[in-house]
């Protein structure tokens, strides 16, 4: 039977979707910035923050909005508890770019170091993480969210390696410090975002398979 | 019936502001003999909005959803006092035709209430009572009312038979296509769905979300999550006062008074 | 234990033989009148009207006919009336005077049928000094009167309040919601009280003495004494003809057959009536 509570369900579902657009633009931009020194599109980066901050708490509104007049059950309830799960995790995923480009801003200022071939790979692969992490909503395909999951830890194991490079960056002369201090950071909040992107996953395993798998991971995960 | 006090006529700009609402009343008291039982009702009821009257039993709001359209002129120890307006005009003034009146106030009841004939009698009763004789207007007409109202696809082949075989939820929607067969503007609902199953009930509150757009709807309900489901509007009746109305979001998520709150949490009632 | 068993066995017989000691006089009764009247039905006594007096042979085909214009005059007297009369007992009752109403009913009711004879004598037959069939209708109408009012008032109210209601609402006055819903809702109801009353007064003798007199020739004029069966079987069965007494057997066997039917027909009537009232 239609009812008209499937169209709300509809435009809560909708939004969260244009969210997750604009902060998978962000991360997109965020690692171009990175890889070509670019402060103008950093800038853009910071300054957008502001409107995923509005979509976090419209979504807020409208879930809490819906709960009160639908009292959803089953599917609808853990769809409900499911977007308000998600929404935090992508407005801090969001505040990670911009933190992103905030260390890319002070980079650009220093000499530039040399490559540390993990970095790129780990903010590819968190990028990559993200963006199957909505689609996986999208599709409530769980498949894919454990396949997410799991990446998890080559995320990890990137960060560890691209520490290591830049520790003996570190070591080799002082005056890369600055700079590498800054890589180590940008590692760790590319890290971060691989982590929201499994939290994301794990939400959307208990939304279509009604199962909570949070910190049920074997040892060596997170 | 008597009326005891009926406010004399406004000027045209105090009643063009008050006629922003489609129901309007004001101060109004409602006595079964000695006892009152509605005490200084003011409520605002908004044109093609769903308003939701909820409260324990006995707070007066069926009465009050009554008095609207003076189905409680027929208990002959009930008075009226203050004013309800209908498009700004008074429901108790001495000139008042009641018969009319129920024409533009349809009413659906708790307990379904077809008559002992045909699915196409029962919807044609208030359009022949207007007058309407001619087979083939009536049938058009019955035809629109009973697509108003969901139930054409179910019954359209079985007109004639008795409206007493149809199911619990059938035989509610016939009295809502009945009520909607006279083109009211407004109708009142008490407790529609009380007796019907879960399904029946989801069917008739999708049927009132597709009718606010087209009439005025006041629901009397004692089931709250089916006033918040339903409602644009709701307003809180406790021993015959009105304790709190504004739009439902607020009513359920943000009360301002501690009744309020108390009963839609089922702390009491 | 077993004291309460038995005890309860011994009501349960003592219920059981009750029945059947009443029950016993109607099965004689049937079975009495079967044996002597079945015999002598033939064509003759549906078709031929009495003989003179000492001649064998003959029939009651007046009679019969004159008993069925009889209850059909009387329905005609007492249904509108009547129905009208409960509807307004129902409908508008004002605590006075509807109790004194239905008072007055329910002594008419207990009047002796002799007693209303006598009196329709003396309404209708005396100002016009003769007996006709109008006078027998009216005193058996008057006869039904109190049960067809009586009957009408419960039924009415025994239609669910909420029709009314819901009538009230669509914008019906008082009197259209009383008769487009609430009558014919009643009616199956209403029929079958109308039907019974029909069938005890096609048995009244005393009554048509005195107003309908009898008819030994045919004639179906209103203005004119009319034959019935009652009274026919009634001045048979105390003449000392034998041939006479068998047709009275045979009338008596018809009446119980006529009153039987309109029970039947009641039943069957309002079965038909009640399946646009309850699937």
């Amino acid at each position: 039977m239609q009812r008209h509570f499937d169209r709300d369900i509809e435009e809560i579902k909708d939004l969260l979707l244009r969210m997750g657009a604009m902060v998978e633009d962000s991360i997109n931009q965020s690692i171009r910035a990175l890889l070509e020194r670019d402060t103008v599109m950093a800038e853009d980066v910071i300054a957008h923050d502001d409107d995923i901050d509005h979509m976090e708490v419209l979504i807020d509104q409208k879930t809490i909005e819906l709960i009160a007049k639908m009292q959803p059950t089953a599917t609808d309830l853990r769809f409900v508890a499911t977007i308000m799960k998600i929404t935090p995790e992508l407005e801090r995923i969001a505040d990670l770019a911009q933190d992103v480009c905030e260390r890319v801003i002070e980079l650009n200022r220093e000499a530039q170091l040399k490559p540390v071939v993990q970095l790129p790979q780990l903010a590819q692969s968190a990028q990559r993480m993200v963006r199957e992490a909505l689609d996986s909503f999208v599709r409530g395909d769980a498949e894919l969210a454990r396949r997410v999951i799991a990446e998890d830890d080559t995320a990890d194991q990137l960060t560890e390696d691209s520490f290591r490079a830049l520790l003996t960056y570190m070591m080799e002369n002082p005056r890369n410090i600055s700079s590498a201090i800054r890589l180590t950071f940008i590692g760790k909040y590319f890290e971060r975002m691989a982590d929201g992107a499994t939290n994301i996953c794990e939400m959307v395993v208990y939304l279509v398979e009604g199962k909570m798998i949070k910190h049920t991971h074997a040892p060596g995960g997170r | 019936m008597t009326v005891i006090d009926v406010e004399p006529r406004t000027s045209n700009a105090a009643a063009m502001i008050m006629n922003e609402a489609k129901i309007h009343v004001r101060n109004f008291d409602f006595y079964y003999g000695p006892s009152k039982v509605l005490h200084a009702i003011d409520l605002d009821v908004p044109d093609r909005q769903v308003t939701a009257l909820i409260g324990p039993s006995g707070c007066g709001k069926s009465t009050f959803l009554r008095s609207i359209n003076r189905m409680n002129d027929i208990i002959p120890e009930a008075k009226a006092a203050g004013t309800i307006r209908i498009d700004g005009r008074d429901v108790y003034a001495p000139g008042m035709d009641v018969v009319e009146l129920r024409r533009r106030v349809g009413m659906v009841f708790q307990k379904s209430n077809p008559f002992p004939k045909s699915i196409f009698d029962n919807i044609a009763y208030g359009l022949r009572l207007g007058g309407m004789r001619g087979r083939r207007q009536l049938a058009e007409i019955v035809e629109k009312s009973l697509r108003r109202a969901a139930l054409w696809e179910e019954v359209k082949d079985r007109l004639d038979t008795s409206a007493l075989a149809l199911s619990g939820g059938q035989q509610q929607r016939l009295c809502i296509a009945r009520a909607l067969a006279v083109d009211p503007e407004i109708l009142l609902m008490d407790e529609p769905a009380s007796a019907l199953d879960p399904i029946a009930t989801a069917k008739i509150e999708e049927l009132i979300y597709e009718l606010k757009d087209n009439y005025t709807i006041v629901i009397v309900t004692h089931n709250m999550q089916q006033a918040a489901r339903v409602s644009d509007r709701t307003a809180f009746f406790m021993l015959g006062k009105l304790v709190e109305v504004g739009p439902t979001n607020t009513i359920f998520m943000t009360p301002r008074e501690k009744m309020t709150e108390d009963y839609v949490t089922g702390r009491f009632g | 234990m077993n004291r309460r068993k038995l005890l309860s066995r011994v009501m349960e017989t003592l219920c059981l033989v009750a029945v059947l000691l009443a029950l016993l006089p109607l099965a004689f009764i049937l079975f009495y009148v079967i044996r002597e009247g079945a015999g002598a039905l033939n064509l003759d006594f549906f078709t031929q009207i009495p003989k003179p007096v000492g001649e064998p042979g003959g029939g009651m085909a007046n009679a019969i006919v004159g008993t069925l214009i009889l209850i059909g005059l009387a329905a005609l007297f007492a249904v509108p009336v009547g129905v009208i009369c409960g509807v307004h007992l129902s409908e508008y009752p004002t605590r006075r005077f509807s109790s004194l109403v239905r008072f007055a009913a329910d002594v008419m009711n207990g009047v002796p049928s002799i007693v209303i004879g006598i009196f329709a004598y003396g309404l209708v037959v005396l100002p016009v000094k003769r007996f006709s069939a109008i006078a027998g209708g009216f005193a058996l109408g008057l006869l039904m009167l109190p049960v067809v009012i009586r009957t009408t008032e419960e039924l009415l109210r025994l239609v669910p309040a909420g029709l009314r209601e819901g009538a009230l609402a669509l914008g019906a006055t008082r009197s259209r919601a009383v008769f487009t819903v609430i009558l014919p809702a009643a009616l199956p109801g209403i029929i079958t009280g109308v039907l019974v009353a029909l069938a005890r007064v096609a048995g009244e003798t005393a009554p048509l003495l005195f107003t309908a007199f009898n008819n030994r020739f045919w004639s179906t004029s209103l203005m004119q004494p009319i034959a019935s069966l009652t009274v026919q079987v009634f001045t048979y069965a105390i003449s000392p003809y034998d041939d006479w007494h068998r047709q009275a057997w045979a009338g008596a066997f018809l009446l119980v057959m006529i009153i039987l039917s309109l029970s039947i027909t009641a039943r069957f009537a309002v079965r038909r009536l009640e399946r646009m009232n309850r699937p």
